[in-house]
């Protein structure tokens, strides 16, 4: 392993990283949280919800797909830049439909709790309202594609980690969306299984394990007792710090 | 060509993949071919191809839905595409597509009951200088009028097979109006090519370097550094890529260069890849210029018999080098170099995260020099005259000519070839423009400018530009003029990031609210606000220009705009009545009670 000599600052704190690692990593080895939603540990960085996105030396990249170098200033926490994420956050919101009161995912959903980090109260923009598909043909997991963000993890975790291939995006542009790699277009017919990551690795309630939603009550879920930026994006699938 | 021998099976997949080597990386053209062969790509072809490709079907459904000239559905025998540029709306495009659709008793977008004819818009197919424009089965007809769409109208009632079409509906005059080093002058082929050999790769890329040659994409990236970056990279295998994507709205002048002066091109490429080490290259050539398809073959097959490609390249042993062209299927955003190189690879145009850039992991992740048309025509032109040629002409910082391509409100549209550095007023008055209100240069990812502005110059210096040059008079509505391009980039927004795949309909719904009147100061600050989001954050260059049109004629042309505000504070999108028509539906009732009052 390389020796940490090199750093950079975020937000005027020293940040030590290795050759080749992204602004993202190592502000999380730090213990830095950058808001973020395509992004986790151990998958190819992505950089498509530009959530993370972050003035380096006073220009604007997605932290999570830009490489640290040493001597650079990356101002993360401004004003500003979280004024953008919260209305990139909106325009997610706006995008799908995203009924927190009735979503199973609710208090572990990360899109609803990096809407609350950033001080979202409204969707502020005009809602698209599409008509999009629920699948829920297979016996274990429900497919909500209202709920889906378009992240992508779901497809890198099939595909990189399942060894499955089980999703793909199709479509261009707003009309976007998660498809399945059956011919029936059915969940049921592709080889997803409960246990794949990309069912856990969802960060909102678009894929769901099936008679689980309540295992855990609405109020004592992950970021119902923490803030999304005092979980920890070291460990599998952000379990809280405190636990 | 698809093989047609079998009958009973005229889609012949195997074949098809065959003939592509089998190899996934060619899908596009692969979907394109079964789509030619069976009028659509069908469902049940998925897992065939799938399986032929050894890839999961998402792949090939992902490859399949993005593009916008690849549909599933059921075929129809007469595609009819309406070039949708506000200079086809200009030239009254509207009236004659809904005249068109009267004649064949189809309504716009829905595909006729018998199967034989669908009528729809696709964006800018290249022929802003002779608007508006069609595309019949990918097929690029030009200067429609009345008495060409009776006669369309007429064939496809005939059910004529395109082939026994009169040729003279597709042909396609240059239109070079002001001819240029690159234009106008005499090109041997070889020429460029026998200096490079006598004097050397490193001594061409000096002469290159000496030119100052800068992309003429737009973006004006200095191509010797490119080459040198590319060749100094360390790896097996390095490409060249010619973007013959020319996807901007009121931009064609690399259809008339790839028409006329193709050897240019390819000469260009070849001299490229003796430079950087290059066994192949690809000519990505956008589906709307099909037409030009089997003309560049005969080209790149006559090249090849004269040594001009091929093996040991002029007896030059080693130097071996050809060119294939892969089509594109209606994608605006292939025309961003790592997009196109995501398309080369059989996927969906979305950009790659950059760096590393294509001279370092280009093609198949290896080095790859990606320039547009023009640019390597320039290249060739600088490899047989010298570099110090070239840097004469033109200003210090913007060596060279360069193609504009003049539409809009002038008397006389088409190409022309101009040093850099010629001012707004000079293209005008040339043109016939003496009634010229505005001009959106470079297209609707470029910049609109007002008569005050018409001494500007063009160049890197002032104003960039990749070639397009459309010409408003005041009569036109520069709102309108705004409104078409938010639908052009919601349209063309790959869906990536979140910022231009959202940002880019928000802006559109905008406009289209402003349009029906219902508009208000708030909805403008709105429109500034997601400019600077997309702008900021959006992942590649069409999502960072996809608000200029729209922020930059508020600022020049803001009257367009207040007449249009109901009111100045606050006015909802939604439409409270409208939301009513299911209820009046179901109720049979649409009497005044029915109905909330406008106030």
């Amino acid at each position: 392993m390389t020796e940490m000599t090199n750093t950079f600052t975020l937000d005027g704190k020293e940040i030590p990283f290795r050759e080749g690692e992204t602004i993202m990593a190592a502000a999380t080895a730090a213990g830095v949280y950058i808001p973020h939603l395509c992004h986790r540990p151990g998958f190819k960085p992505h950089g498509s919800c530009k959530l993370c996105t972050v003035n380096i030396d006073g220009r604007p990249s997605a932290a999570c797909t830009h490489l640290a170098a040493a001597g650079m200033r990356v101002e993360s926490e401004t004003e500003a830049l979280n004024a953008d994420r919260r209305a990139l956050t909106q325009m997610l919101f706006v995008e799908g439909n995203h009924i927190c009161p009735s979503c199973e995912k609710s208090g572990n959903c990360q899109l609803q709790a990096v809407a609350y980090h950033l001080g979202m109260s409204t969707p502020h923009f005009t809602h698209f309202y599409p008509a999009r598909d629920v699948d829920a043909s297979h016996p274990d997991v429900l497919l909500d594609r209202n709920r889906c963000i378009l992240c992508e993890l779901c497809v890198r975790a099939s595909r990189d980690v399942d060894g499955k291939n089980v999703f793909g995006i199709g479509g261009r542009g707003i009309r976007s969306r998660l498809i399945v790699n059956a011919a029936s277009g059915r969940l049921a017919d592709t080889g997803l299984a409960v246990t794949d990551r990309a069912v856990a690795v969802c960060p909102t309630g678009a894929l769901l394990r099936k008679r689980d939603g309540f295992s855990v009550p609405i109020g004592e879920r992950r970021y119902d007792r923490h803030t999304i930026s005092d979980v920890t994006t070291e460990t599998e699938e952000e379990r809280p710090r405190h636990d | 060509m698809p093989d047609m021998s079998s009958p009973e099976n005229s889609c012949d997949l195997p074949g098809i993949v065959a003939r592509w080597g089998g190899d996934a990386a060619n899908l596009v053209q692969i979907l394109r071919e079964v789509q030619e062969a069976c009028g659509t790509i069908p469902p049940e072809a998925v897992d065939p191809l799938a399986r032929l490709l050894n890839v999961p079907r998402v792949r090939i459904e992902s490859t399949a839905s993005f593009y916008a000239f690849f549909h599933t559905g059921p075929g129809c025998a007469y595609t009819l595409l309406f070039s949708d540029n506000i200079i086809d709306h200009m030239a009254g495009k509207a009236g004659l597509k809904q005249y068109v659709c009267e004649k064949l008793w189809v309504e716009p977008g829905k595909r006729s009951e018998d199967g034989l004819v669908y009528v729809g818009d696709t964006a800018d197919i290249g022929l802003a200088d002779q608007a508006p424009a069609l595309l019949v089965n990918g097929h690029a007809v030009p200067s429609l009028d009345k008495t060409r769409l009776d006669l369309i109208a007429e064939l496809i009632r005939a059910r004529k097979p395109l082939a026994e079409w009169p040729p003279m509906l597709f042909e396609i005059p240059d239109q070079i109006r002001k001819a240029g080093p690159l234009t106008g002058e005499a090109f041997a082929p070889g020429a460029a090519l026998r200096r490079t050999l006598a004097r050397g790769a490193e001594a061409t890329l000096a002469e290159l370097e000496t030119s100052n040659l800068r992309g003429r994409g737009g973006a004006g990236f200095k191509t010797a550094i490119k080459w040198a970056s590319c060749r100094n990279a360390a790896s097996g295998a390095r490409y060249v890529v010619c973007n013959a994507d020319e996807g901007e709205p009121g931009t064609f002048k690399d259809r008339v260069l790839l028409n006329s002066h193709a050897d240019l091109v390819f000469e260009g490429m070849t001299v490229c890849a003796r430079v950087i080490g290059a066994r192949r290259g690809f000519l990505y050539l956008r589906g709307e210029y099909k037409n030009l398809f089997e003309k560049l073959q005969t080209v790149l097959a006559r090249r090849r018999e004269t040594g001009l490609l091929g093996e040991s390249i002029l007896g030059e042993a080693g130097f071996d080098f050809d060119i294939e062209i892969h089509l594109g299927a209606g994608a605006y955003i292939c025309g961003e170099e790592s997009a196109l190189i995501e398309s080369l690879e059989g996927k969906p145009g979305k950009p790659r995260n950059r760096p590393p850039f294509p001279d370092r992991r280009g093609y198949r992740d290896q080095p790859t020099v990606l320039n547009n048309v023009e640019t390597f025509a320039c290249a060739a032109k600088i490899a047989e005259q010298g570099g110090a040629w070239f840097a004469a002409i033109g200003t210090p910082q913007s060596t060279g000519s360069k193609l504009m391509s003049v539409s809009g409100d002038c008397r006389r549209p088409g190409v022309y070839e101009y040093p850099f550095g010629v001012t707004a007023r000079q293209v005008l008055i040339d043109c016939g423009a003496e009634n010229a209100y505005a001009v959106q240069v470079s297209g609707p990812s470029g910049m609109c400018i007002s008569f005050r502005e018409f001494d500007r110059r063009l160049c890197f210096e002032d104003l960039a530009s990749a070639g397009a040059f459309m010409v408003f008079s005041r009569q036109r509505d520069m709102f309108e003029v705004a409104r078409n391009f938010t639908h052009f980039f919601a349209h063309e927004s790959c869906g990536f990031c979140t910022p231009c795949r959202v940002g880019t309909s928000l802006l559109r719904n905008i406009m289209d609210k402003l349009a029906a009147g219902k508009g208000s100061v708030y909805d403008m600050n709105e429109m500034q606000r997601i400019m600077h989001i997309l702008r900021g954050m959006a992942h590649c260059g069409l999502g960072h220009t996809a608000a200029n049109p729209v922020v930059q004629t508020m600022e020049k042309f803001p009257d367009a705009y207040e007449k249009r505000l109901k009111k100045l504070d606050f006015e909802p999108a939604f439409d409270l009545d409208g939301a009513l028509a299911t209820a009046r539906l179901i109720t049979g009732r649409d009497d005044a009670w029915a109905h909330l009052a406008d106030d």
